[in-house]
């Protein structure tokens, strides 16, 4: 049962063979044995996972049921959900208790899904290893001693383990792709403006954005449908037709052209990454697709350009934690200054810290020209050079990231080369497109170690998610990477 | 030496509009702590902002008032700071492209020595933001207290150019200003509740030199008589100040109404560095030439166009048009009184002494007026007809204001009505002259003197309730 797919379990819940109460049950059992381990989740409540799941059973009794309702899954603690602890991986937002719901969450609980947890992740959304969260870092399932990926690491973990069979997440900079990939896992960032960022907790809000992880293509496509759509409570989010994101999974991929970036594929990659990357492209030569080299020429200037915009925005949008209104509050202080300065230094850890000292010193007076405005250019010029190669291709692919998952501890002392980890996946976010994380086989780790997953990254030009979903599902037609569970 | 002052005004006019401008919660005064606010007022975790559509009306209703430009694109930035009723930690404003830029008004400025004098002023932008909470500092043994109700209340900030040179010349924009706003509907002008509030920018240069003076900025003014107290007490000071040697140092500061002195916030050393940045949960806002259009059409007559109309229409003297255009309220009460039959200069004269010193008197708007334009016009027809004098119409007045009677019955019931047949005047001078042949005689030796003591006999005679001039007129003609 554990290793079905919400597809499989949508077809068991509408044959009554189990019931949505069951269904919880039997995952909050594996939670309860595992979670210890992996460290996955921050809040788990059984008594609320069960009420949801009875209201779902009566809905389905009543003959209201869609076609999710009473499948369970996890939610990334960075989306408000009324009555449930959001932390935000944050000592800051240890006591916030929401008082609404963010715009997924309540899609979700239209689409009659049980909310299994609240997931692990990096404060705030910021690190590329789970190791920032204040609860202490999540666990690679394929090895305890390795990252899950981040900032979406307890989302990924979760469903790798299947302690859920998916899980909602965000991607900032390859927050959703990266852990996906790290973790064997499926998972897709959709186009900046597809998914509302309403009362999902703010990081980079021009880079931001909400999206599923699960185990197979499918089950995206499926979550996609329940997430995406517009919001007038979102000034960003794009007011377009409803889509059916599962419409084109069966397309065969006969003509399909793949653009292969030529700076994703140079010094830097570790061998075992190329390799599987290779195979899995080999695999859709197999199935019709043809291969043309692309150029990417500024993907290095993803890099610093990330990495001023996204902590200039996250400067601000953090401000807002004072210790005024909620959230943690010194508990002794003289006068307001002291009271912020003593709040914020215990509430925050030091990589929030550090992108707020970073973002504030670049928007600052005098700095402002030669760090956050070069940097929106290099954007547009991002921007600019995928178009270029969505002009040859249909599809791009290439890595999630240079390495496979790394040891718990091994880059945590040096911000820089965690940051040089993401440089396949930021131009993604600086350009808005969508891109995926597919599983394409395993390598090892810098000290030997096998079994690391690899993730294949997929990224189509604007809006064409449904057709990135049928490539990922026709290659998960041939392979079954996707339905390998790491033992534990 | 002589010293020319230099003033600049940033006015901020609360926009009447029914929700705040980035949230739904209502806007409405007075109602109890921390009730009238969404998930973006207090800023929770995830709160996004959204514009509100009638803020933005407001503000191009303001720039065609003004003859601006309005920008087709302005965008939103977020002025960075930390303050306890600052819930998000920044203050979406506009920074590098606001709404409105450009424009200019017209004040009549009338100093208090010397004659009035028009004057026009320039203004530098216009931009929409949000307004803070409020910190109340008592009753909270020690701690205070945050409000959040007004945060996120939409306001614009009107910005001038440096062009003013007294305080009186400030008092004259704050009020042509204010009178623009209340005007167009915009800003419902509540002062004391701080729907309008001023910040002047004073400095002082010996005349004849082209550089500015180094400015201060007093904050948050919000009567006609205390910015022009902290004007004037801010130059004054700042003479003082450079005359015994001393240089100002830019800087904020407030204005003490209870001793009326300016004294200083901070200095511009320690002043914000409030990182402005485009908002990123905003897009630019854009503005097509449709919907400028639109709200042209529902623009009401201006002030200026309402005087120019009023002289040539009414054939009022520009004074007399000026006043009663000074608030649309009086303009709409006159023109229903000539409406209603009223004589356009006798409703002026009425409107602009007698009711107004009543309305003075009880601290009353025109809106408020016991006496509707309708009444007016009556009692004002029945002086153009002669059935009363002007003195009998100051009682009618009187009496109106305290009653719903008409100025007919009020007449009737006083018996105020004049006598208008000139039979029975005739008659009754005749009476008079038959009676007081000596003072006929007096006249007719050449005693100018005792034709108004003649008159003064007849309007006795008749008790009052004879039109002097119909005497005047009937009395020469008798004496040849």
């Amino acid at each position: 049962m554990l290793n079905n797919t919400l597809k499989q379990l949508s077809a068991r819940l509408a044959a009554k063979e189990v019931s949505a109460v069951e269904l919880a049950t039997e995952y909050l059992a594996r939670i309860e044995l595992l979670n210890p381990r992996l460290n996955a989740f921050i809040t788990v409540d059984r008594e609320k996972t069960l009420a949801e799941a009875q209201t779902a059973d009566a809905l389905r009794a009543a003959g209201n049921a869609g076609l999710l309702t009473g499948v369970p899954l996890a939610h990334k603690d960075i989306f408000c959900q009324q009555g449930w602890k959001t932390s935000c991986g944050s000592k800051m937002l240890d006591n916030f208790i929401s008082p609404y719901d963010a715009h997924i969450i309540e899609q979700c609980r239209k689409a009659g899904l049980v909310t299994l947890g609240r997931a692990n992740m990096d404060e705030f959304a910021m690190g590329s290893s789970n190791e920032n969260s204040a609860y202490g870092p999540v666990r690679n399932p394929w090895d305890v001693n390795a990252i899950p990926g981040g900032s979406s690491g307890g989302s990924a973990a979760a469903v790798a383990a299947r302690l859920a069979p998916a899980a909602t997440a965000t991607d900032t900079g390859g927050s959703i792709r990266q852990p996906a990939a790290f973790c064997g896992v499926t998972g897709i960032k959709p186009t900046y403006g597809v998914v509302s960022r309403f009362g999902m907790v703010a990081f980079a809000s021009s880079l931001d954005q909400g999206g599923p992880i699960a185990t197979t293509a499918e089950d995206c496509a499926l979550l996609l449908n329940v997430m995406a759509g517009y919001d007038e409570r979102d000034s960003t989010s794009l007011e377009r037709t409803k889509e059916d994101y599962t419409r084109d999974l069966a397309q065969p991929l006969t003509g399909l052209k793949i653009g292969l970036p030529k700076e994703y594929f140079a010094e830097g990659l570790a061998a075992d990454v190329a390799q599987a990357i290779e195979a899995a492209i080999a695999e859709y030569k197999k199935l019709g697709a043809e291969v043309v080299e692309v150029s990417l020429p500024n993907t290095k200037l993803a890099i610093p350009s990330y990495y001023v915009i996204a902590p200039a925005e996250a400067s601000s949008n953090l401000s807002r934690f004072d210790g005024v209104r909620y959230g943690h509050r010194a508990a002794e202080y003289s006068g307001l200054a002291d009271m912020y300065e003593k709040s914020r230094a215990e509430g925050f850890g030091w990589e929030v810290k550090r992108r707020i000292l970073t973002g504030t010193y670049v928007l600052s007076h005098g700095y402002y020209d030669a760090y956050y405005l070069q940097a929106q250019k290099i954007r547009r010029i991002i921007a600019d050079d995928f178009q270029k190669a969505f002009a040859q291709c249909d599809v791009i692919m290439g890595p999630v990231a240079p390495t496979t998952a790394w040891n718990l501890g091994e880059k945590s002392d040096d911000p820089v080369a965690m940051y040089l980890e993401d440089i396949y996946t930021l131009g993604v976010n600086l350009a808005g497109l969508p891109g995926m994380s597919v599983p394409v086989g395993f390598g090892k780790s810098v000290d030997g170690k096998a079994g690391r997953p690899v993730g294949l990254q997929i990224i189509g030009n604007y809006f064409s998610e449904a057709k990135m979903l049928n490539v990922a599902h026709q290659l998960q037609q041939v392979t079954d990477w996707h339905t390998r569970a790491p033992a534990l | 030496m002589q010293w020319e002052v230099v003033i600049g005004l940033e006015v901020h006019a609360q926009l009447s509009t029914q929700s705040k401008i980035f949230s739904t919660a209502s806007t409405a005064f007075g109602a109890a702590p921390n009730t009238q606010t969404a998930v973006v007022d207090i800023a929770l975790p995830g709160a996004l902002p959204v514009m509100n559509k009638a803020a933005v009306e407001k503000a191009i209703r303001f720039g065609l008032a003004v003859n601006a430009d309005i920008n087709r694109k302005s965008v939103f930035a977020r002025k960075n700071y930390f303050y306890p009723d600052l819930p998000k930690g920044y203050q979406i404003s506009q920074f590098e492209l606001p709404v409105v830029e450009h424009g200019a008004i017209t004040l009549r400025v009338e100093p208090p020595k010397g004659e009035a004098y028009d004057k026009v002023v320039n203004l530098t932008r216009a931009h929409l933001e949000e307004d803070a909470g409020k910190s109340l500092h008592e009753d909270f043994h020690g701690m205070s207290g945050i409000d959040l109700n007004r945060a996120g209340t939409p306001l614009l900030e009107i910005v001038s150019e440096p062009e003013m040179r007294s305080a009186a010349e400030a008092v004259a924009y704050a009020k042509a200003l204010y009178s623009i706003v209340t005007w167009i509907g915009i800003c419902d002008g509540n002062m004391q509740e701080g729907s309008f509030r001023c910040d002047a920018n004073v400095s002082v240069r010996p005349v004849g030199k082209a550089e500015f003076g180094t400015r201060r900025e007093i904050k948050n003014l919000n009567s006609f008589k205390f910015l022009e107290q902290a004007i004037n007490y801010e130059v004054r000071w700042q003479i003082d100040q450079i005359e015994d040697g001393h240089k100002i140092v830019q800087a904020t500061v407030l204005f003490d109404p209870d001793t009326g002195e300016t004294r200083m916030m901070r200095t511009k050393e320690d002043a914000h560095d409030y990182r402005y940045f485009p908002d990123p949960d905003l897009p630019p806002l854009m503005i097509d030439d449709a919907w400028i259009e639109r709200i042209k059409g529902e623009m009401p007559e201006l002030p200026a166009a309402m005087k120019t109309r009023f002289e040539s229409q009414y054939g009022l003297s520009a004074y007399d048009a000026g006043t009663l255009t000074a608030s649309k309220a009086t303009a709409a009460y006159f023109e229903a009184a000539v409406a209603a039959g009223a004589d356009a200069k006798l409703a002026a004269n009425w409107i602009m002494g007698e009711i107004s010193a009543q309305l003075n008197r009880e601290e009353k708007t025109i809106a408020d007026c016991p006496v509707s334009a309708e009444r007016l016009a009556l009692m004002i027809k029945r002086i153009a007809d002669s059935t009363i004098n002007n003195k009998s119409a100051k009682d009618v007045l009187r009496w109106m204001w305290e009653s719903a009677k008409s100025a007919d019955e009020l007449i009737a019931e006083h018996g105020l009505k004049q006598e208008t047949d000139s039979g029975a005047i005739e008659a009754l001078i005749d009476g008079v002259l038959a009676a007081n042949a000596a003072m006929v005689e007096e006249f007719k030796s050449g005693k100018e003197k005792a034709f108004n003591a003649l008159v003064g006999q007849c309007m006795k005679a008749a008790k009052g309730k004879a039109p002097p001039a119909v005497v005047n007129e009937i009395l020469k003609k008798k004496l040849g």
